[in-house]
Formats: structure tokens, sequence, C-alpha cells
């Protein structure tokens, strides 16, 4: 259906292909996963298919592409509209109506077909999609999870043969992402229709792969096979993997019932010192606990009894909170639960409508900007918003002379988070783990005592993450507070001292990491789902407790 | 819900009512007309975002009419009269400044005056509030004809993109805060403008990727002879537009202006039909041009017609006089003409209502 023959990228301006000898063919009705670290161009090869590289983007396609027998040489993407259906990694950039329903017919307008046609797939698609009772409503309203269904069902509309995603369920709260996996499923069994899709979170999407392309690195040719080869050599892969490697198992587990059946041995092994549900055997330093048996310590956060209220709509209902020195919390929850509501209350973006909101001494909302920057920084989902420099060293003068530091101050911590970037390079020329970094640089210049980070692993390949592992356990054992708002379970699991569980803006479970993921079904991490009833978060930590001669 | 009504119709019968307006300064007959507007609004809009306009189009209303009262107050006016209601301390201006009054007796008969001139446009302004209200605005476009598709959309995505502008700029004046500068005043606006508009040129080569992808612009293969046609129909057909009209305003071209002038609209519009042949686009569910559409754009014509009847025919009852003052009265059969302006409340379908 899709066929690469040794094609190779260079975009206009650049020294060196960005991918280099592409050749790996997809048969009809699979669904492919396209996986590999960031900026090893997966969009390419995404944009490709669609013929959206290099018509639109600019550069030079050698090789050739062709989809359902139509060359992209010579065909536009609007001529592969029929054909090919794509969306982009933002779905709000892709609706050009304002309703869901006109937003389903759009594609089938330009293409022209009948206005019969398209009543029939219109209704057919809500169904499919479950989107009948969303069908008036304007796309502002929708939630993250309904954007992304309804852009999958604005592009299926013209019966492609082939659908091209790029990063389906990155910005989406786990119930949300098998939302709309289930939906691939189905159109991949029901319909026959071919799946080429990009996805950093492997551990949502490779159970349902028929087949991987690994980009290994930059400009390195893929590795083509079924799920489990190529995970055996792959740079990136899932916690089930990361298991499955350190216990030996061949073939590799690509599901957690797979691993399941294969870990009554593991289980054995690890029956002797199985953590007992505090996590007390977390290879990580937990001054939380421990200080608050001696002395009650004083919490640099605290929300009582906040509520906030915009527009007739509670975001967030009598929420209380503490948080301590050297203590990272989780908050985690559907999209639109409140999370980002409770980091701003903190930083004083948003006014309570009810309750109070302390930093310290100080009430976020009515300190001024140049002073609450000492006591409390915010990394914003989107990092970019932070950076107006076009140089990273400007940007790290402006943050020293904000944050009222030494000189140098900034520049040092990026030396320290990013090495190996200099002062000339411009910020958006970062990927987005860099500009992650570079933010957080900014933000700790001031010293903060209390962190936030809203969503920080979105668009982080699995080496990206553990390099912010590292930083945020470094900072959390330097006494920084961290609060992080994250849909990323394993993220979660592997940091968090607790996690606070919101559902309508209300606290619904405030507890130690592993009370609160190991009782929920979407948020418990592959490793605790599989080592049940065992209380195992990590990889890491059954690692250690294996012991260095415990790995087979 | 009930297949909606064309939003043509809508629009239609709100200018209709609109022009009736203009016809009286009878402020008894304007209120008529408002309520009139704000009873079909009230029992026939939709329940979207763009049906709230209303609300706004009456406060814009309240305030142009209270600007006008405001002038009238300040800067006197030249109506003349007898029933002083106060005095305002009159600025001296200078000489160059002639003719300009600042201040000085504030008459009851230009207060009046005033009034009803203000309400005469907050009328006006109401009813296109109420056409807002009743039809979305970017339905309307997509009744435009297939040649003028493609500006259609891009009048829609321009409308869309207004929302997001101002949701960056609040995101990114937020973002100063928590780099520790004022987030509040006009340089913090000022600053945040280059990434705002950064962030506007990505969206928008997003969207033409998307809009490329999704088949926007695809054509059909088309003769050259038809092309050069609909090229010469069309730009022969502007010219005779904008030759007639010119034709129209000079007192030499009485003869020639008017018959040009339709000549070249109707081969503009043969212009554009012919060009439609160049589009492959099809409608998702057309609004239909139904017998409500034409019941409703009767009503309202029906109302316009009898006002402008009205005020040749007794002009004293339509704008009652300020100099001498009296008090305005209710004309008996212009005042039943606006009612019949209400049909649309009772024919157009109920949105609310499932069908």
């Amino acid at each position: 259906m899709i066929r690469f023959e040794d094609v190779s990228v260079t975009y206009d301006g650049a020294a060196e292909p960005t991918v280099r000898g592409v050749d790996f063919e997809v048969p009809e009705g699979e669904l492919v996963l396209l996986a590999g670290p960031s900026g090893v161009g997966k969009s390419t090869v995404l944009g490709a298919v669609s013929g959206l590289v290099p018509h639109f983007t600019g550069g030079t396609l050698r090789g050739r592409v062709t989809v359902a027998g139509r060359d992209t040489r010579t065909h536009k993407p609007r001529e592969l509209a029929d054909v090919v259906g794509t969306v982009g990694q933002d779905p709000l950039a892709h609706f050009v109506t304002d309703t869901v329903e006109d937003e389903l017919a759009y594609g089938m307008e330009s293409l022209g077909l009948a206005p019969d046609v398209m009543r029939r797939r219109v209704e057919e698609t809500l169904d499919l999609l479950g989107l009948a009772d969303l069908r008036h409503r304007p796309i502002a309203t929708l939630s993250g999870g309904q954007r992304q269904r309804v852009a999958i069902g604005s592009v299926l509309t013209p019966h492609p043969d082939v659908l091209v995603l790029d990063e389906p369920t990155s910005a989406l709260d786990p119930a949300a992402a098998e939302e709309v996996l289930a939906v691939l499923q189905r159109l991949v069994h029901d319909l026959g229709t071919t799946v080429l899709m990009a996805e950093h979170r492997l551990e949502r999407v490779i159970q349902y792969a028929d087949q991987v392309v690994l980009l290994p690195g930059p400009g390195a040719a893929p590795v083509v096979g079924a799920p489990a080869e190529v995970m055996a050599v792959s740079p990136v892969y899932p916690p089930v993997v990361a298991l499955g490697r350190l216990a030996g198992w061949t073939p590799l587990p690509m599901t957690v019932r797979d691993a399941r059946r294969r870990a009554a041995d593991l289980r054995r092994r690890l029956e002797s010192d199985a953590p007992q549900g505090r996590g007390e055997l977390r290879d990580q330093p937990q001054p939380t606990r421990t200080r608050e048996r001696s002395t009650p310590p004083t919490p640099v956060g605290a929300l009582k009894a906040l509520s906030v209220t915009r527009t007739r709509i509670r975001a967030l209902r009598d929420v209380d909170l503490t948080i301590t020195p050297g203590e990272t919390i989780a908050l985690m929850g559907r999209n639109g639960a409140g999370k980002s509501t409770l980091l701003n209350s903190l930083v004083g973006l948003v006014t309570p409508s009810s309750g109070t909101v302390l930093l310290g001494e100080a009430v976020p909302h009515r300190t001024a900007p140049k002073d609450l920057v000492r006591k409390v920084g915010l990394v914003p989902q989107e990092p970019r918003d932070l950076l107006y420099a076009d140089t990273v060293a400007a940007e790290c003068a402006a943050a020293d002379r904000d944050a009222g530091a030494a000189p140098g101050t900034c520049r040092a911590l990026v030396t320290e988070l990013l090495p190996g970037v200099t002062d000339d390079t411009h910020p958006r020329d970062l990927s987005e783990g860099q500009r992650l970094a570079l933010a957080l640089a900014v933000v700790l210049t001031a010293r903060p005592p209390l962190l936030l980070l809203d969503e920080p692993t979105r668009g982080l390949d699995y080496a990206a993450k553990a390099r912010l592992v590292t930083v945020v356990r470094g900072l959390a054992s330097a006494g920084h507070a961290i609060v992080l708002a994250t849909h990323d379970v394993e993220l979660a699991a592997e940091l968090a001292h607790r996690v606070v569980l919101l559902a309508e803006g209300e606290v619904i479970a405030d507890g130690p990491t592993a009370d609160v993921v190991v009782s929920s079904p979407s948020f418990a991490p592959q490793v605790t789902k599989i080592l049940a009833p065992q209380q195992w978060l990590t990889v890491s930590q059954v690692r250690a407790a294996l012991g260095p001669e415990g790995a087979a | 819900m009930g297949r909606p009504l064309h939003p043509g119709a809508w629009w239609l019968w709100a200018l209709s009512l609109g022009t009736a307006a203009t016809r009286t300064t009878n402020p008894l007959l304007l209120a008529l007309l408002v309520a009139v507007s704000a009873y079909v609004v009230a029992t026939r809009r939709p329940d979207t975002p763009w049906s709230r306009s209303y609300g706004a189009f009456v406060k814009l209303g309240l305030a142009v009419l209270l600007i006008r009262l405001l002038f009238a107050v300040l800067l006197g006016s030249p109506i003349p009269g007898t029933h002083t209601l106060f005095t305002l301390p009159e600025v001296a201006l200078p000489a160059w400044a002639q003719g300009i009054r600042l201040g000085g007796e504030v008459t009851a008969e230009a207060v009046t005056f005033a009034l009803y001139d203000g309400l005469k446009l907050a009328t006006l302004l109401i009813c296109v509030g109420a056409a807002n209200a009743l039809a979305n605005p970017s339905r309307l476009l997509k009744s435009l004809p297939g040649a003028l598709y493609e500006v259609g959309v891009a009048v829609v995505v321009a409308l869309t993109f207004a929302p997001h502008l101002i949701a960056d700029v609040q995101r990114l004046r937020a973002a100063r805060r928590l780099r520790g500068r004022p987030d509040k005043g006009v340089r913090g606006l000022l600053q945040v403008g280059l990434p705002v508009l950064e962030g506007a040129l990505e969206r928008s080569v997003s969207l033409a990727a998307a809009m490329d992808a999704r088949g926007y612009g695809r054509t059909a293969r088309v003769p050259a002879a038809v092309r050069r046609t609909t090229a010469a129909l069309t730009l022969g057909g502007l010219l005779g537009v904008c030759a007639g009209t010119y034709g129209l305003l000079t007192a030499e071209g009485g003869t020639y202006g008017l018959p040009v002038l339709l000549a070249g609209v109707a081969a503009a519009l043969a212009g554009l039909r012919l060009g439609g042949r160049r589009s492959l686009r099809t409608r998702y569910r057309p609004d239909r041009w139904d017998v409500r559409a034409w019941l409703v754009v009767a009503s309202g014509v029906a109302v316009a017609a009898l006002l402008t009847l009205a005020s040749v025919r007794d002009p004293a009852a339509l704008h009652p006089g300020v100099v001498p003052l009296v008090a305005p009265v209710l004309p008996l059969w212009p005042a039943a003409a606006v009612l019949l302006g209400l049909l649309p409340a009772f024919v157009a379908p109920d949105p609310k209502e499932p069908s």
C-alpha cells in the first residue's frame, strides 16, 4: 500500500540528509509503528507519505514513494487527499471549520462527493468514533481526546486507504488515549485501513503494531520487522520490554498479558524482598517521610479549601494540599480535571474564588512577579512561552536580570542541564527536550524552593525523559519541592513520592505513589500490572532488587 | 434539531427591519422594532456561541445612544429651542475654532432630537445584531457561488483565527509573570507581540499544510475556451459595473448609466457561474431556500415597504416634531405594519425543539 524505495530527504540549507536509505513497504491493512528517538526524521517520513514532503515543506526527495500506486513525485498532496488521511501532532491546527459535523464533511466537500454519500458517511463516522452526541458542538469546546477523535474522523470520511498519524496519543490522558487506540484498532480490523503512525509513548501503542519501523539515529537506515525483533535492538523501548530484557525473556513480550504469563518465575525470585506497599525499597532519597516522623516540616506551599470558578465552571472544588520541601508530587487525572488550574493558582495566574493559597507566608496572586519568582517557578506546558530572546546567551542574561541573580548563574545551570549547547543557538532550533531544559534552567535561576512542571514529558523520547528524571531527582534531593502535572504514569512511578488524583476539580486520592497507582487500572505503570499483586513500580526497582548477578 | 432556516433569509429579514428603522424617528415605532427583533431572537436563536452576540449588539446600541446624547449636551446642537433644561459653563474657544461650541445652554428640544436620532442608529445596530444571533455568519459564506468558495474558506479561517490570537496573547502575558516580569500594562503587551506573531505564523503554516493534505484547492480540468470566456466575462462585467456606476453618479451619464451597470452585473454573474465549473466541490447539507425562507423575507420586506410608504404619506406621525416640542403618538397602522415582522417567530423552525 505504501512503498518507500531508497528514499532520502535533504531539506534546503541542510548539509546532511534528514533521513537516508529508507526502504520498506507497508502492506494493505497493517498497523505499522514508526519508532525512534527525537529528531531522527519520523515526521519527515510521515510527511513523505502524504506528499507534504517535499511539495509543501521544500527540500529534495531522492528515491520514490508510492501510495496506492500513485507516485508522490507527480501527485501533489491535494491529489492524494482521497487515498491518504493525515493527522498532525496538534489537532487544533488541523481544523478548518468550527463545528464537529462541518469538520467531518469538509474533506468530502473538497473532493466533490455527492451530497447523499456525504450525509451517509458523516452519520457512519459519527457512530464509528462515538461522536454522535457531539455533532453540533463547536470544536473549541471539546476536550483533548474528543478533538483527536474528531481529527481522525475528519480524515476518515473520504474513506482513505491509508491513515497517517503523528503522535496521536502524546497529549492525552491514559483513558482518552485508549479511546483513540480502540478506534484505530477498529479501523484496521473492520475496515482494512492501513495505518502508519509515529509515537513516543511506545507502552501505549506497541501492542497494537503489526510491524515496527525503527529509525535508530539521524540519517541511519531504518530497521524493519516484527515488534519483538525490533524491540530487542531498539534504543527506545517501553517498560514491558525493559523488564523482558532484564529477565532475559525471548521473544520479548509486547503486552502486559504476555509478560504476566512469563513472569511467574520472576515474581517468585522477587517474593522475598517485595516492597510491602509503602515503597520503602525505592531507590531514591525520601527525605519527606523521615522528616515527617521527627518534626513537622514547614510547608513551602499550602492550599486550603481552594475553589476556583471560571465562567460558571467549577475548575477546582475544596482542594487541600500541603507541599513540604524535598517532596515530589505527581498530579494526575483526565484532561480538564483541573491540574493546570491548580498549578496556575500556585503561581498566582488564577485568583481563588474561595479558600487560600499560601507560599510560605505569601499569597501568590497578590505578590509582585519580581518577588514571586524567588518563591515558586513554573515550567508551562509549552516551554517556548517562557523564551523570548533569540540566543541562548541572551536568554540567560535576561534570566539573571529578572531573578536578580549573579551574572552567569543561568548559564551555569544550562551547562549543567544541557551540556554542549552553544551560546548563539536560537531557542527555536532546540529540540523539545532541550527547550524544556533551557526553560527549566531559566526558572531555576531564581532558586525557587517550589518547582512546578506542567506536562513535562510531552514530545520527549525515552532518553530525554531519563535525563529529566535524573535532573528532577537531583533537585528534590537538594531540597526543592516539586509538583508535576502529568499523564505519563511511568514518569510518575519513577519520580513521585506522592500522587494526587484529580477528577472534576476535586481531589479523589492523595497518598504514596505505590498506594495510589497500584489500585488504579488506568494509572498503574506496566511493571506494576505485570508483577501484581507484588507492588513494584519501575524497572529500576526490580533491577536493584535482583542485584547485579540476578539479571539473566 | 429542526432543519435550520437559510441564513440569507434571516439576514434579509433583519436588514429589512433596519431599513424600516431608517424611515422613522418616532421613538415608539423604533422601540416596537427593537421589541419585535428581540422577541424573534429570543424564540428562534440556536444555542451556539455566536447567538449570544445579540446582547453585545444591544449594549453597543445603548453606547451609541449615550454618546449621541453626550455630544448634544456638551457640544450643543443646531436645533433652536426655548425650553432650557440647564446651562453648562461655556468654554471660550480661540478664533480658529469658530463655529464649535463647548458647553452652554442645553435645551429640551436639542436633547429630544439627539435621543430620536441616536435611537434610530441604535435600532439599526440591534437589527444587525439580530441577524448575527439568528444565522451563523460562516453558514452564510457557505452559500457563496462555487467560484468564490476559496475566498469563503479564507474568510472562515480568518474568523476562527481571531479567538486563537487572543488566547495566545493571554497565555504569553501570563508567562511573563513566570519570568518575574510585570504581566500587566502596555509594555507587557508590546513585548509579547513578536512571539504571538511567530505563533500565529506557525499555526497558519500548519493549517495550510493540513488543508492541502485534505484536498483544498483541487480543481477540475476545464477546456481552455471556457477558461478564456470566464476571464473575459468577469473582467468585462467588472469594467461595466465601474462604468455604469460612474454614469449613474455624473450628471451627463444619466442615459447610459443604468443599462451599462445592469449589463456589467449580468456579465460578472455569468463569469462567476462559469468559473464555478472549475471547482469540484460539493456542499454538505446545503441550506435550502424553502417556503419558510420566503415567508420570513416577505415579512421583513413588508415592514420596510409599509414604513417607507407611511413616511411619504404621513411624515408628521413618523417624524414627531421637536420644534415645537410635542409628545410622540403611536400611529396605528404603521405600528401594525411593524408587527408583521413577528411572523418569523411563528413560521421559522424552533431550534430548541427536536424534530
